[in-house]
């Protein structure tokens, strides 16, 4: 003690702490790094703000007597508060930088920052979209050059890029399959989609007017051939086939399935939100189909921002080519056009209209650019292979512990399917994955696709290495090994993360969906 | 390959784990016909970062940048100023390279800034409950459409001329498809400037819903209480939409005069131009009608052991629990663009929108009164915030390009928006944020001048 005294204290020494244990809480309610943050309607205040806006002389009001009189109710913070609120708002995420994101078909990889870096160039971040045309050339020659990317590596002769997202983009692609069916006079009103398929295919069908019906899968995971011949008919606009498919394989026999729609005068859609299996390795315009969008935020790195922006481009046959969605750019010697609705009066096109208010996603474009620029067509191949190689890896390294229903048949693509079968009673998928929450890790998809009970679908995505791999299956086989021991400490899991399970049916039986200040709500009570 | 941690030996140790010789065992399904054999030959190799900037770099030149030079062009997108915190806050990893939060447990900083936002939304907007955000505002506006269907169970609307003309072809795109009926009309430079009275005397009762922009595309400011009324006499809701959210700083908001779904671009604040996208579409309601809302929704809730936090909810209405039967085909948000709004609101607060407002007001009419000097030019627009059309003598279109081609940016003319439209080819919107100095409007005046002269001349 003495010579604790002496050095006051530094530097530290560990001492015998065996009998003592942890405060159960603390004043604050934070637990060291693990800080709580409060709502900016909590912190801040209606007369704080954090930009310095330059004084102007009054001017006589031309506001026509609706100046604003009552509260907007906003609150302000400095900037340094700003700051802090979300930096300790962020430290309460997950994030591909964080860790290992393993999930099935959301394709959650590495997002380069030169990617970041591009984007902010302000011949990108700072022009208008309604430019004159003369002023924005190296932006439409930029949308030009992603396109040649995109169309080349599908094999396809055309693409439109304005759709917003990958539903946008499926939306598309039904809207020109709809109106190349009704430019030749055959009103057709059914989509099939096959059970599998990702919610956004009967939904996006919905959307733009069609019936959906579902075509069953085979035991072997893949689409029922016979049950879709036997569906085709002439009330039969086309089909929505996910390639690879929601189950991680392949579907071998898509050409026939292109060929069988196709001479039932239907049109094929392709979802590519799993195009990153494949790319560089197969073109999907080999297999006979008519339009597939690509997520850019999938296999081409742009971040998913917690939930978007996301872009959809679609590329197209010759058949759906001429329907393609304004506005879209055409170069003439060294001239970049950009055709809007004006140009397409003058041209009489056969577009089927307009998607979004301008051309698209342009700040995921040059991520999307500089992504496969840094790749090149060798680089992608590898991309695809890695991918396959990965997920296969994990596969056949859980295989022995977990279901793997399609597992026995041969490899997968990019994402490995696994069941809850075999887990002990009363144990579920979701209890592996709050587990893996536990762990360090973010869950694979879980419950989806719907066509295997209780499925973890996992993605490990070429941008793991072999040592954090190794790692993540060490802890997945930990939490199945829990589950199927019955080890009941999993079923209140996460127990280390910011918060416990949530009550999600309260949040649906009484939504809360603003703040509203504490008054208001004991008034209304 | 600087992405791609895998070395060879890493790979020859993964195969034999799995159990086969090569790389091509595992692409075993595709047929052979499908695979190439090598790379794509018509494409070029990987490129290292410098090569990459160098590019970018060059492609980038080719642009004139909107902050390099008098800028006025609105029309659905502003030039504002975003602090730099908050592109500083966007790019933190653990919101840009997150997933949608569906694990919660571990999605709680995106899931709190989306509660903020829905609630900054709805107080801007003047709603009860706001979304997580749609695509942009265009979108958004179909969407909301495609929802006062579903609640009145009627498919005709009418969209008021003052409407954004691109989210007025978004609607009759969608509209083609979907069998709704839409009435629609052009602006006019003449007309009277409410276009909504011409409106009022056109709603019946088989109308689903009325869409008002606010302020129009032209720049007016209407007030939108008589319409509501109309509307909701005729069992028809009012949809109105926003494209400069700024302008909600200085008028009231369309809730508060009787809109019972109000939608918009949220780009102007913290987002950046980005040459149309992405943006992010903001959708608010009356709480009444939240369960046919499109697009996730974040809702408070409280953990197993009593802590208060935050989930995705309601979402029986979304594609992937309802398939076919969805209120939308919606998956995504536009979440970091959400984030930016947020943060940029946050910094702002009720004290800066209100003031960055009013300093918008104050330079258009500033430039307004100068740009109306000029011989020549009229004002077209009646009340208006930070945007005014003007009649010019001639085709405003090759106005534009002149100014541009002497690197002013003038404006949208309403040539280019309204092709082959009888009338309206003299018209020039005009935009003016707190970006433009007085030696942009002076440099604008003056260029425009020199041009009317000579086209006298």
């Amino acid at each position: 003690m003495k010579e604790r005294d002496l050095n006051q204290g530094r530097p530290s020494r560990i001492f015998d702490t065996a009998n003592d244990s942890a405060p159960a809480a603390t004043f604050s309610g934070n637990k060291a790094l693990m800080l709580d943050e409060p709502l900016i309607f909590e912190l801040g205040s209606s007369e704080t703000c954090g930009v310095d806006i330059d004084a102007m002389e009054p001017v006589k009001s031309r506001l026509g007597g609706l100046e604003r009189s009552q509260v907007i109710g906003l609150a302000g913070l400095s900037e340094s508060e700003t700051v802090r609120h979300y930096t300790r708002l962020s430290r309460q995420n997950y994030a591909i930088d964080l860790g290992l994101f393993p999930l099935g078909s959301c394709t959650m990889k590495h997002n380069p920052r030169l990617n970041e870096k591009m984007a902010r160039i302000a011949g990108f971040s700072d022009i208008h979209p309604m430019q004159p045309i003369s002023t924005v050339q190296g932006a439409l020659e930029l949308i030009d050059e992603l396109a040649h990317w995109l169309k080349t590596l599908t094999g396809m002769p055309a693409v439109a890029m304005s759709p917003k997202a990958g539903a946008h983009g499926e939306l598309c692609g039904i809207l020109a399959i709809r109106a190349a069916l009704e430019a030749r006079g055959d009103a057709r009103e059914v989509i099939l989609v096959p059970e599998s398929a990702h919610g956004t295919n009967p939904a996006t069908a919905a959307f733009a007017g069609y019936r959906v019906e579902e075509i069953p899968a085979t035991q072997g995971g893949r689409v029922d051939i016979d049950a879709l011949a036997e569906r085709l008919g002439p009330d039969v606009a086309g089909v929505m086939i996910t390639n690879p498919n929601t189950c991680g394989l392949f579907e071998p026999d898509m050409r026939k399935i292109s060929d069988l729609v196709h001479a039932a005068g239907g049109l094929v859609y392709c979802d590519g939100a799993n195009f990153n299996a494949i790319v560089g390795r197969v073109r999907p315009g080999d297999l006979g189909i008519d339009a597939m969008h690509i997520n850019l935020h999938k296999t081409f790195s742009t971040p998913h921002g917690g939930g978007g922006p996301g872009s959809g481009p679609v590329v197209l046959s010759e058949a759906l080519a001429p329907y393609a969605p304004l506005p879209y750019v055409t170069q003439t010697d060294d001239f970049f056009q950009l055709v809007e609705e004006e140009q397409s009066l003058l041209s009489d096109s056969d577009t089927f209209g307009r998607m979004t208010a301008f051309h698209g996603q342009m700040g995921m474009f040059t991520r999307a650019l500089s992504y496969i620029m840094s790749h090149g067509a060798d680089g992608l191949k590898q991309v695809s292979e890695d991918a396959v190689l990965n997920a296969n890896y994990i596969l056949r390294s859980m295989d022995d512990l977990l279901d793997a229903p399609f597992g026995h048949s041969g490899p997968c693509m990019h994402e490995a399917l696994f069941s809850d079968k075999g887990l002990a009673d009363g144990f579920s998928t979701i209890d592996v994955s709050k587990g893996l929450i536990d762990e360090g890790y973010h869950p694979m998809t879980m419950y989806f696709p719907l066509v295997v009970h209780g499925a973890m679908l996992v993605e490990p995505t070429e941008t793991e290495s072999k040592d954090a791999l190794d790692n993540f299956i060490g802890s997945f086989r930990t939490v199945v090994t829990k589950a199927k021991d019955g080890d009941k400490s999993l079923l209140s899991a996460p127990h280390f993360a910011p918060r416990a399970r949530l009550d999600e049916t309260a949040a649906a039986r009484k939504p809360i969906l603003v703040w509203n200040e504490p008054e208001a709500t004991e008034a209304a009570e | 390959m600087r992405y791609l941690p895998l070395s060879d030996i890493d790979r020859g140790q993964m195969l034999s784990k799995i159990g086969v010789q090569s790389i091509d065992e595992l692409f075993v399904d595709v047929p052979q016909e499908a695979q190439l054999t090598g790379p794509i030959r018509e494409l070029p190799n990987h490129a290292s970062e410098m090569a990459v900037e160098r590019h970018f770099q060059a492609l980038a030149a080719k642009n004139t940048v909107a902050g390099q030079v008098p800028f006025f062009i609105g029309a659905g997108a502003y030039r504002h100023h975003v602090p730099a915190s908050v592109d500083h806050i966007i790019q933190r990893g653990e919101f840009l390279t997150a997933y949608t939060p569906y694990q919660p447990e571990i999605a709680q900083g995106t899931l709190q800034m989306l509660f903020e936002f829905q609630t900054q939304v709805a107080r801007l907007l003047g709603t009860d409950v706001a979304n997580a955000s749609m695509y942009d505002g265009s979108t958004a506006c179909w969407e909301a459409i495609s929802m006062a269907g579903r609640i009145t169970k009627k498919k005709k609307a009418i969209i008021s001329s003052g409407v954004h003309p691109h989210y007025v072809s978004v609607a009759n795109t969608m509209a083609r498809f979907t069998g709704d009926e839409l009435l629609t009309s052009l602006p006019s430079l003449d007309a009277p400037l409410n276009p909504e009275q011409e409106l009022i005397n056109q709603i019946d009762d088989d109308m689903s819903c009325v869409i008002v922009q606010y302020p129009d595309i032209l720049g007016n400011i209407n007030d939108l209480s008589a319409i509501a009324n109309k509307a909701h006499d005729h069992k028809a809701l009012l949809i109105a939409v926003v494209t400069e959210p700024v302008a909600l700083g200085a008028i009231k908001s369309p809730g508060d005069m009787g809109a019972d779904i109000v939608v918009g671009e949220g780009q102007s604040i913290g987002v950046g131009l980005q040459f149309g996208g992405p943006y992010v579409g903001l959708f608010g309601c009356k709480a009444k009608y939240v369960r046919q809302m499109p697009g996730r929704l974040c809702g408070e809730t409280v953990d197993a052991s009593g802590k208060r936090g935050f989930v995705l909810t309601l979402s029986t209405r979304e594609q992937h629990i309802r398939r076919d039967k969805a209120t939308s085909n919606i998956c995504t948000n536009s979440g970091l663009c959400a984030l930016a709004f947020s943060a940029h609101m946050t910094l702002l607060g009720e004290k800066g929108l209100r003031n960055l407002a009013m300093v918008n007001h104050a330079k258009a009419v500033k430039a307004a009164d100068r740009l109306c000097a000029i011989e020549g030019v009229e004002m077209a627009s009646g009340h208006f915030f930070n945007e005014f059309t003007l009649k010019l003598p001639r085709d405003a279109r090759a106005i534009v390009q002149e100014l541009a081609d002497q690197n002013i940016l003038a404006g949208v003319s309403l040539g280019r928006l309204y092709p082959k439209s009888e009338g309206l080819d003299n018209g020039l919107i005009i935009a003016v944020t707190e970006t433009v100095q007085d030696e942009d409007i002076e440099a604008l005046a003056a260029a425009l001048e020199a041009s009317l002269m000579g086209g006298l001349a």
